[in-house]
């Protein structure tokens, strides 16, 4: 006979905790379920001592049975929520991990859901399940059961790790992770996956020589595939320096007391171990939640389950709160693990937390109406937010602004930076689609969109756009645009046909033939001497254009996103004349050559402006062909500098620093300026990077169109700012995922040092530690109060009126900060000659 | 945040920043060494057509304006030091002030020259003509020395940073240390002394040159290849000597990455632990110069 509760909540992270909590306050009958042996599982995870913030910082707290939450430590906050937990007298059941929920009722009819499972080959299979109503029954690992009229799903986003499945696996020395890889010392110790989970554990377990540990890692395939550039440059850096022994094509076969046998390319190996970690990845959750009959709101990775404004899913009686419901932050979690047991509790009146926040993004619009009202007025007006729910809607907010313009306000110029898009709630704004006129101007309406093309591309603004009449519009921040995009495809749809449009408007008309195509980087769009006359928008990404010149491909230009290639076959009807391919994984609009022509012949003075255009780049064509036999090795020279610049990821920089290794003198100047001009943090690592014919790309951030950065800060703290740079305010909660993130490693987390000494001090009398990044030994001597790390990069000097600081500092010239079509021009051909 | 919102949509001018892909001689396109030109043009035609009596020298009208002009400049250029060292978040170069520190520096031959009228002698006025003409030469020494080494260092870094070449010289220590456990006491000696006798920095000799006689890497290399080689005349090596003798070789070449680098640091370091100093020296000697002309001429 299995017991029966009210409420069963699984997961025992802070949304868990602060429902169980409050469960038990209210006198519910309730159980609270977790997998491990100890609550709060991600948190406990935490390394030691780690600094847990507390963001939002206006957002208030609610949470039942006395819990409470503050910044503070890692120890602390856990120790407090023990605390608090044993005395609010919660039903705890530790090492419950619930392998499935059904419903035990009767069949909802026609209540089915379609489950679709991936294969790697592509293909898709689509399995139907019958929905059951409550009460559910929950089956545990230990087999058995529990039964509960509603379930809490507060499980995270972590899902399970993969376990190793040969004879042996269950050896004591086996583990699924590390939490601190100074822990052991003079092991044999065999890490397998070459993930990058993989791959940090097994440099954090070899990064100190003297711990004396034999680090070995196994992967199953040749390549690293999965992993970050950055980790495998630095893994096979360590295998060169001999700290770390690498097997690939290899798999466990056997592991044994102190000992492992693995399965390699050249035969068996038996090896000692005394240590084994396996990172072979985790499942992710959304498996087991859709066998529980809740269903995603896409097929998109991102995507997260639908939810009703109470948390229900499409499961009637199954809650789903904190990460998976799309709120990573600890007090959003806390906040739904008490409102939806209010909700359950019948209490459907509650206003969430965050209703005052809400509430002051409408003050200041006309029209005194609710925070629902408001929503509901959003979402009713501007079509691409029709598919969302009143939660979502919630969510979506915090992240957006409403504002009201008024007739004949800027909303923004062009060439601002800028990558939110607009809403149309009210009134209708104008668009100046001609630089040199701004009365030339196209209206949109009540209910479209405006700003995509930043949005898309990561570029400048294209065009100024102004209130044609007092207007009501609601600005999409990119975070929460890419999310509304991946949960409602409708959405998706509209921005994709409205970008498609309106690019192709910039070269003044609509062409049925439009179609958007993504290539991935280096693949070619246009190959030369072919007969093919489409012309392609860049939407998104950046191109480059070669040619073939004494049977090398010689490098002509560099095209960002926003222009268009292959016109020149349609004007002179004659073959391609250069190969155009692209830099990084780029989207272009392909548009038929016959539909160009037509729209040609009806403007003329297009047609004029691109002969113009195209007389320079005959002319530099010209050019670099006289050159071809003078300056053989130069053409070459520049052909390499360049291809060398857009390998290391300048194609999607917005503006990158670079040093010419023949002036630079190595006195680390650009590096102690930029730790004298940041809080005492250098930003860059000017040694750190790859060289190619002196030209050097240090370790410092490219300000990339589609930041990697930004695609994972549970805060929303990355953003892009007036000027184009990349920033992170201080909401940043430290947790590192932009780190990971980063593909060019340029973002460290670091505490902020002391306050030095004044410079003079250290002239005369040698206080303190001089110009430049004080060593850590000196920064921890002098700390005062203990601070929390957080991340740390580049922020383009934003707001010194003098620059970049690096350039500013070099003493020779070596440095130079450029946006990459600045750069990447014939130009470089005239500066080897000098 | 009322600030970022009102920032937000409008096409806010980037700070200014130079772009110019130049070195600092010729910064602006030769601002500075046009600007020095053009000074000691004007100094050299103002000694020529001015008329000083009794005879050209420090104390006419010209001799004072030149020699203000010349201690000024000193003064100026001596504060490279602290422009280098003082981040301020306004507009500036420190390339432009590098551009000028030269090329004014430069033109201070022909003031100071010019100021002097030819009349130097055995006194502290001498001296701190010697003096400058000294600080003068040892900056020429620099501007050699930044034209020529940055690219050498370059090349030789070969996109190693030196923290990677002081960790690959350490890995190669415990590939040696583990491949030594199963030797003998004397060859395990040999690889000892690898280990423990190999300096990188060391004396400002052995730093500049490079040459570190009594490295223990070359000798132990030396009397493994001469163990090895008798082997093999005799039979076949020992594998485990050949893998140490691999190891060395390694290590040989790694030593010798690290020292070109120290060398050429050190030699593009050099110049300014003369350069500076001369010109405090100087500096003191200008301040005795000018005390003692107002005082005692």
């Amino acid at each position: 006979m299995s017991e029966r509760f009210r409420i069963a909540i699984i997961g025992s992270g802070p949304a868990g905790l602060s429902a169980a909590a409050h469960a038990a306050q209210l006198g519910l009958s309730h159980v609270l379920l977790e997998k491990t042996d100890h609550l709060s599982d991600t948190i406990y995870k935490y390394q030691k001592g780690k600094h847990v913030m507390a963001t939002p910082a206006q957002l208030v707290l609610r949470a039942g049975g006395g819990l409470a939450f503050a910044a503070g430590k890692r120890e602390a906050i856990l120790g407090s929520w023990g605390e608090r937990i044993a005395a609010a007298g919660v039903n705890v059941r530790l090492n419950a991990e619930v392998t499935a929920i059904a419903g035990a009722g009767d069949a909802i009819p026609g209540s089915v859901q379609a489950i679709v499972t991936r294969k790697r080959d592509g293909s898709s299979e689509t399995r139907e399940l019958q929905r059951h109503a409550p009460p559910y029954r929950l089956t545990l690992a230990d087999g058995s059961a529990i039964i509960a009229d509603t379930v809490i799903l507060a499980i995270g986003t972590q899902g399970n790790p993969n376990l190793m499945a040969c004879p042996g696996a269950a050896l004591p020395h086996v583990q699924y992770q590390l939490d601190d890889p100074a822990a052991y010392n003079d092991e044999h110790i065999f890490v397998i996956g070459g993930g990058d989970a993989g791959i940090e554990n097994a440099l954090g377990l070899a990064a100190d020589a003297a711990q004396g540990n034999v680090v070995t890692l196994v992967n199953r395939s040749a390549e690293f595939s999965t992993a970050k550039d950055a980790n495998v440059k630095a893994l096979l850096a360590a295998r060169d320096a001999g700290r770390i022994s690498i097997m690939t094509g290899t798999t466990t076969r056997a592991i044994e007391p102190g000992w492992v046998v693995l399965d390699t390319p050249e035969g068996e190996v038996r090896a000692r171990c005394d240590r084994l970690i396996a990172r072979m990845g985790s499942a992710p959750p959304r498996g087991f939640i859709e066998g529980c009959g809740v269903e995603f709101a896409s097929s998109d990775r991102l995507a997260y389950p639908k939810l009703s404004a109470v948390f229900e899913s499409t499961a009637p009686g199954i809650f789903v709160v904190g990460a998976l419901a799309g709120y990573p932050l600890i007090k959003h979690c806390m906040n739904q693990g008490h409102d939806v047991v209010e909700f359950i509790n019948g209490n459907t009146a509650l206003l969430p937390a965050d209703e005052p926040i809400l509430a002051e993004k409408f003050t200041g619009l006309p029209g005194n109406r609710s925070v629902s009202d408001w929503l509901e007025f959003l979402r009713s007006r501007v079509s691409i937010l029709a598919g969302m729910s009143l939660l979502q809607m919630r969510e979506f907010m915090l992240d957006s602004e409403a504002r009201l313009y008024r007739a004949g306000e800027v909303i923004f110029e062009r060439n601002a930076p800028g990558s939110s898009l607009f809403g149309i709630a009210d009134g209708e704004v104008r668009v100046e689609i001609d630089p040199g006129n701004p009365a030339i101007t196209v209206a949109l309406p009540q209910g479209s969109i405006v700003g995509e093309v930043g949005l898309i591309s990561g570029r400048r603004r294209g065009a100024t756009v102004r209130a044609g009449s007092d207007c009501i519009l609601v600005e999409i921040s990119r975070t929460a645009a890419l999310r509304l995009m991946s949960a409602v495809p409708s959405a998706r749809r509209e921005v994709d046909r409205l970008t498609t449009e309106r690019s192709v408007l910039q070269i003044a008309a609509i062409v049925a033939t439009a179609k958007v195509e993504t290539i991935p980087a280096g693949k070619a769009v246009i190959s030369e001497g072919d007969s093919g006359d489409d012309i392609f928008i860049i939407r998104s990404g950046s191109m480059v254009v070669e040619r073939q010149i004494g049977g090398k491909p010689v490098f002509l230009n560099y095209v960002p996103a926003g222009s268009f290639v292959g016109e020149m076959a349609v004007i002179d009807g004659g073959t391609r004349s250069a190969t155009v391919r692209a830099a990084v994984k780029s989207d272009v609009i392909r548009l038929g050559g016959a539909a160009f022509r037509d729209l040609l012949a009806a403007k003329p003075d297009l047609l004029a402006r691109l002969r113009a255009e195209m007389a320079t780049r005959t002319a530099m064509n010209a050019m670099i062909e006289s050159k071809k036999d003078s300056f053989r090795g130069l053409v070459d020279m520049y052909t390499g500098v360049a291809n060398f610049l857009v390998e290391n990821g300048v194609g999607e920089a917005t503006d990158v620093l670079l040093i010419d290794e023949k002036l630079c003198v190595g006195c680390d100047n650009c590096e102690k300026a930029c730790a004298d001009s940041h809080d005492g943090l250098s930003r860059l690592d000017r040694e750190a990077g790859r060289t190619y014919a002196h030209l050097h790309v240090p370790t410092s951030c490219r300000h990339c169109e589609h930041p990697h950065c930004m695609a994972d800060c549970p805060p929303n703290a990355i953003h892009r700012g007036p000027t184009g740079e990349v920033y992170i305010d201080d909401s940043c909660i430290g947790c590192g995922n932009c780190q990971r993130g980063c593909p060019y490693g340029v973002i460290r987390m670091d505490k902020v040092p002391p306050k030095k000494p004044w410079l003079l001090s250290w002239l005369l009398f040698g206080q303190g530690p001089g110009p430049g990044e004080p060593d850590a030994k000196w920064s921890k001597k002098h700390a005062h109060a203990e601070a929390p790390k957080k991340a740390i990069k580049c922020d383009m000097c934003s707001g010194q009126s003098g620059g970049p600081a690096c350039v500013r500092a070099c003493p020779t010239g070596a440095a130079i900060r450029v946006s990459p079509e600045q750069f990447l021009t014939v130009a470089l051909l005239d500066r080897g000659q000098g | 945040m009322a600030v970022r919102a009102k920032a937000m949509g409008r096409a806010v001018a980037r700070a200014p920043r130079d772009t110019a892909h130049e070195g600092f001689l010729g910064h602006r396109r030769g601002r500075w060494l046009k600007v020095s030109a053009a000074l000691s043009l004007t100094a050299i035609l103002a000694y020529a057509l001015i008329d000083q009596t009794p005879r050209p020298n420090g104390g006419t009208a010209l001799g004072y304006a030149l020699g203000t002009l010349g201690a000024g400049l000193i003064v100026w250029l001596s504060l490279i030091g602290l422009r280098k060292r003082i981040i301020t978040t306004g507009p500036y170069s420190l390339k432009g002030w590098t551009s000028a520190h030269v090329w004014l520096g430069l033109s201070l031959i022909v003031i100071a020259t010019l100021h002097s009228g030819f009349q130097l002698g055995l006194n502290v006025h001498g001296l701190a003509y010697v003096l400058m003409m000294f600080v003068i030469l040892s900056g020429l020494w620099g501007i050699y020395v930044y034209a020529r080494l940055p690219a050498l260092l370059s090349a030789n870094r070969n996109e190693m940073t030196q923290p990677q070449m002081l960790a690959a010289i350490a890995a190669l220590d415990r590939q040696l240390d583990t491949a030594a456990q199963p030797l003998g006491r004397d060859e395990a000696d040999l690889v000892r002394m690898s280990i423990e006798g190999c300096d990188i920095g060391g004396s400002l000799w052995a730093r500049l040159t490079g040459r570190y006689p009594g490295c223990g890497n070359s000798r132990a290399e030396a009397a493994v290849a001469a163990l090895v080689d008798g082997q093999r005349r005799t039979g076949t090596a020992d594998p485990r000597l050949v893998q140490i003798l691999f190891l060395l070789e390694r290590k040989g070449a790694a030593l010798a990455q690290a020292r070109r680098h120290v060398a050429l640091k050190t030699r593009l370091e050099l110049w300014l632990y003369v350069h500076v100093p001369a010109t405090f020296a100087l500096l003191a000697a200008l301040v005795a110069h000018i005390l003692s002309v107002f005082l005692y001429w």
